[in-house]
């Protein structure tokens, strides 16, 4: 979506991000017996055959592709959830939908790896990927909105991967806009050149309020 | 052992997050991610990249132990990728703010921003700086015409350093609000005036909310 010209403005990688969605804590039921771990992270287990725990996502992914635990799934990610969420962000053109943080690469990274542990997988994805178009043709047109003076915008539960990949278009756009509002901008032509300046600046009074 | 800290000990000024209290890592993991997102370079946190590197020490050694007595190849691996995280976190925050550094060296050094830089930081912008003044020095500026040889000014007629890349800090980020923050006041002239809830995402004008950064009441994201 966004250009990409300037390096600067796109902070983290996706790989970045996702490697902060890494720590999301998900709950697995593992099939073998294993001690606590004391990791640097936290500490998690003990981990008993059947019995459900809380671990974060790289440890359950690490023990997922060695076979060792199957996943389950979090609430949000069930057809019935998403379904309403789906609704509700077609319902409210101006708002997004609570969802969790990292839920993009989160749901990823379960497809990817663990599509067998998530019931109607096929639906589950779908809903998803609908309901990232949904979102993000609301920031899109969100987008239309900043104008000179805007010197905030609220994204609400716009989630991790969301904001990376609109960074950049954002930053770039309301950087300019900043900078042609700024006084010096506006004042600087008026020692110069007076008269066609004068009906150039008419109209920009009208911008001010907001 | 290499556990996560104990909370209440060792509190710097750095972290006072008396909501939740944290590990190290998620500690390190927000310090890293304000650091990426902020323009300008930010409180070097000493304590915390201190207990950071005890930490990934201790469990180097746990995974050398376990990998020689024979402990399960599964524990030993995951505890690899648990040491292998952190060390990455560490090295990114520190490597993020050598590049800040490299890039603003001699604005650092000439404003209260040297102050928040480590000893060894200190030791690499003066060197750094150094040998770029050196390298333009034989390199350009040597030959050009007498007046224009300055390497912090244009020319010997300009009244300011106008040579000196600086961050730029009206640029616009993306951030969240931890606790309620209340409503602050956006711009200096403006009558423009912002409530921040909780999990609040906003994209702001740094300058702004530069000062709730370095608290540590807003997080950038």
């Amino acid at each position: 979506m966004a250009g990409q010209s300037d390096p600067h403005l796109s902070i983290f990688s996706s790989a970045e991000v996702e490697f902060l969605a890494e720590d999301e804590m998900v709950e697995i039921v593992p099939n073998i017996s294993m001690d606590p771990l004391n990791l640097l992270c936290g500490n998690f287990g003990p981990f008993r055959p059947q019995i459900a725990t809380e671990v974060p996502m790289w440890l359950a992914m690490a023990l997922k592709k060695r076979g060792k635990c199957t996943i389950r799934p979090p609430e949000w990610m069930s057809v019935g959830k998403l379904t309403q969420v789906l609704e509700a962000e077609r319902d409210s053109p101006r708002e997004f939908q609570p969802l969790p943080f990292h839920y993009v690469e989160i749901s990823r990274l379960l497809f990817d790896h663990a599509r067998e542990d998530i019931p109607d997988v096929y639906m589950v994805r779908s809903l998803i990927e609908d309901i990232r178009d949904v979102r993000f043709h609301k920031v899109e047109s969100g987008l239309e909105t900043i104008a000179a003076r805007t010197h905030a915008v609220k994204l609400k539960n716009l989630s991790a991967m969301e904001v990376n990949i609109v960074r950049p278009f954002f930053v770039r756009a309301l950087q300019a806009f900043y900078k042609h509002d700024s006084p010096q901008m506006i004042h600087q032509p008026d020692t110069s050149s007076r008269r066609p300046q004068v009906a150039d600046r008419g109209p920009r009074r009208d911008l001010r309020p907001r | 052992m290499a556990s996560g800290s104990e909370e209440g000990l060792g509190l710097g000024s750095e972290e006072f997050d008396p909501i939740s209290a944290k590990t190290d890592v998620e500690l390190l993991k927000r310090a890293w991610r304000n650091e990426k997102a902020s323009p300008e370079i930010l409180q070097f946190q000493e304590a915390l990249v201190q207990r950071a590197r005890e930490q990934t020490q201790l469990s180097e050694g746990t995974v050398e132990e376990y990998a020689e007595d024979g402990t399960d190849p599964l524990r030993v691996s995951l505890y690899q990728m648990d040491l292998d995280r952190t060390q990455f976190l560490l090295r990114s925050y520190l490597r993020i703010r050598l590049q800040k550094i490299e890039r603003y060296m001699i604005h650092i050094s000439k404003t209260e921003l040297w102050n928040r830089l480590s000893k060894q930081e200190r030791k690499f912008a003066t060197s750094c700086t150094d040998n770029l003044g050196k390298h333009l020095n034989q390199s350009v500026l040597s030959r050009l015409p007498y007046g224009y040889q300055d390497i912090l000014k244009q020319s010997i007629s300009s009244e300011e350093d106008d040579m000196v890349p600086e961050p730029q800090l009206d640029t616009f980020v993306f951030c969240k609000s931890k606790g309620s923050v209340g409503s602050f006041q956006l711009d200096d002239v403006g009558d423009e005036i912002v409530d921040l809830i909780a999990d609040d995402l906003y994209v702001l004008r740094y300058k702004s909310i530069k000062a709730l950064v370095e608290t540590g009441q807003i997080d950038l994201v």
